[in-house]
């Protein structure tokens, strides 16, 4: 196991760092809707796997790229505003652990009405094969996507930054995840920043169901479904009371997972999971609040 | 009068789980799997019950158990002639040895029993979102374990050659052994002291329970009956990984949660009614006729409106069915 750890070469490194940034991406996704709505989304996979699904019937259709990519931004849009109006507007001031299982119920039913829609051998989006071709940076072999997914991530999280921190909406939004009570009291609307957090939530997923979709081009009804989980550990292990926290968190198993995954011998790599989730155990023993978490968050009477 | 109320509490399932029973007899003998499965389901879900239903903490990880349980009994009672053929890797000790239908049940409640309390141990500690996500994470690592350990089952491949003898009398029997220990579990002090930490953390401490102690109690009472409803389901059909694994887990947290999760009546009813919803649908997903109408379902529409079901319910009525109370026949005689 440490040994190796000797063996990452860049091409592993490159792409633990590609997968640390996805995760990311989707770690910001449900941290922000946490943020607002203290519900943590189970179903946010399934947001990417109906974005993926966009672009492998627009790539069926014969449509250029940037129409399925246009498609797969109002598939994820349209259906994060209806889960936000059917779902998670009706659970509003329940438990964090209710909610959990209630947006587990609706990724099971989203999953299966793809099922039903598609099939369960799923669809390929084929209009992305010049991108997973790879290019020589210093005699070192890197995919295009990984480039690509570094670089969307670094600019999403950087205009989210600025979103947050600059502009009223973003204010609003951080004053509401400390306290909405407060919040509401002093004026803000809350309805308009559940709104624009899920809005905001919804277009990380369809951004990160393009970068997925580019790097295994076969759609499934459970795509996404194993990354989600694994964010989902990510983000509770990162720590959820701040967005940034959150980001760490998701980024930091993708990387742990990514880099797991190239460096484990082949009669071990198998393991993979288990050696993951037991180190999510591990961590949230120590630290059950978050490991970027600020301060202490344990319940007082 | 009292006793009688709280008697009607243990008896109102019993009497569903024996006409469930009954009813499975006098049907084809095709539909009669259906409610054994349905019976195995109440086994689990009222081993759900135990933890979640009394503690209030969510657990994804209660299959874990029950899959440790179908493992247990299944490489317990395959024939010892067959068990190169399946099982090739299977360690020295578990290849030479092969054990009867109860011995195997047996073991498969005590295998469950003592992992969930291995994992209890540390896990006990969490609570909310992270025991969410920690019980979750035992899943995903029993999950794993399971499907490349060739030496402690199958792997990859299905359960084929366990003998199958979980029929309807065997499922009924089981379930029965469920609702009663969760019954006695539930009206003993331990579990009305779990009740409180549920109801009021801060206030059951000040009187002196111990929220660890009891949960890891009743988690390890729910890895117990989850375990032993793995060994009957592993003797009803032939089981592979991924037979026990997030279906499972979706399904019977479903029935918990519709049925009504803080009371034993509801996780009996709520088994036995999606179940029943869920084995109507599988049949119209093969074809059948409604009032002479032909109807063909596409596969996966029992899961659309199973998923459907809970959601709405988590959101109408988050109590379930029965709104989480025990069965009463006269409302408001005595408590």
């Amino acid at each position: 196991m440490i040994l190796a750890f000797w063996n990452i070469t860049p091409q592993v490194f490159a792409d633990a760092v590609a997968l640390g940034a996805v995760y990311a991406l989707m770690a910001v996704g449900i941290g922000l809707v946490f943020g607002v709505l203290r519900l943590v989304n189970f179903a946010y996979g399934q947001l990417v796997m109906a974005g993926a699904f966009g672009l492998a019937l627009a790539s069926e259709w014969g449509w250029p790229l940037w129409a399925g990519i246009v498609l797969c931004f109002a598939v994820v849009l349209a259906l994060s505003l209806a889960m936000d109006y059917l779902v998670f507007r009706p659970l509003r001031g329940r438990t964090p652990a209710v909610m959990l299982v209630a947006t587990f119920a609706v990724a099971f039913l989203l999953q299966s009405i793809a099922l039903v829609w598609f099939g369960p051998l799923g669809k390929i989006a084929s209009s992305f094969g010049d991108l997973s071709r790879p290019v020589t940076i210093s005699g070192v072999d890197i995919r295009k996507i990984t480039i690509v997914a570094i670089v969307v991530a670094v600019v999403c999280l950087a205009a989210l930054t600025l979103l947050l921190e600059r502009t009223t909406i973003g204010l609003q939004m951080r004053a509401a995840s400390m306290d909405s009570q407060t919040a509401r009291l002093l004026g803000v609307r809350a309805n308009r920043v559940i709104g624009t957090a899920v809005l905001i939530s919804g277009a990380l997923a369809a951004v990160v169901a393009v970068i997925l979709t580019v790097s295994s081009p076969l759609v499934t009804p459970d795509f996404a479904l194993r990354d989600t989980i694994v964010v989902l550990a990510g983000v509770v292990l990162g720590g959820l009371n701040r967005p940034l926290s959150a980001t760490l968190g998701g980024f930091s198993i993708g990387f742990a997972s990514g880099l797991l995954g190239g460096t484990l011998p082949t009669d071990q790599s198998q393991y993979l999971p288990t050696f993951l989730f037991a180190a999510v155990i591990i961590i949230l023993l120590v630290r059950p609040a978050g490991v970027f978490a600020r301060g202490n968050a344990v319940e007082r009477v | 009068m009292r006793r009688l109320v709280e008697l009607q509490q243990l008896l109102a399932p019993v009497v569903l789980v024996i006409a469930t029973a009954i009813v499975g007899t006098v049907v084809s003998s095709s539909t009669e799997t259906y409610f054994t499965d349905a019976l195995v389901k109440v086994a689990i879900v009222v081993a759900l019950y135990v933890f979640i239903g009394n503690s209030g903490v969510l657990s994804f990880g209660q299959i874990s158990f029950v899959a440790l349980g179908a493992w247990t009994a299944g490489v317990l009672s395959v024939p010892r002639s067959e068990k190169p053929a399946i099982m090739p890797n299977l360690a020295h000790a578990l290849a030479e040895h092969t054990t009867g239908n109860l011995t195997s049940l047996f073991f498969a409640a005590l295998v469950g029993g003592a992992c969930a309390f291995i994992v209890g141990v540390p896990l006990m500690r969490l609570s909310g979102l992270a025991a969410g996500i920690a019980t979750f994470a035992v899943l995903e690592i029993t999950h794993n374990l399971l499907r490349y350990q060739e030496k402690i089952g199958p792997g990859l491949n299905t359960f084929s050659s366990v003998p199958e003898t979980t029929g309807l009398r065997q499922a009924a029997l089981g379930a029965l052994l469920a609702v009663v220990i969760a019954y006695v579990y539930a009206r003993s002090r331990f579990g009305r002291l779990l009740r409180a930490t549920r109801e009021d953390s801060a206030a059951a401490r000040a009187v002196g329970a111990s929220v660890y102690h009891q949960r890891l109690l009743a988690f390890t009472a729910s890895g117990l009956l989850a375990g032993l409803a793995g060994g009957l389901y592993v003797h009803l059909l032939p089981l592979n990984t991924e037979a026990v694994y997030l279906d499972l887990t979706f399904i019977t947290l479903a029935m918990l949660v519709i049925g009504g999760a803080t009371s034993l009546w509801g996780a009996v009813v709520g088994a036995l009614a999606v179940s029943a919803l869920d084995s109507y649908l599988a049949i119209a997903e093969n074809g059948t006729t409604i009032l002479g109408h032909p109807i063909d379902l596409p596969a996966g529409t029992r899961v659309i409106v199973v998923g459907a079901l809970m959601a709405l319910m988590l959101i109408l009525r988050p109590t379930g069915i029965t709104g989480g109370r025990e069965f009463k026949l006269w409302p408001r005689a005595t408590s």
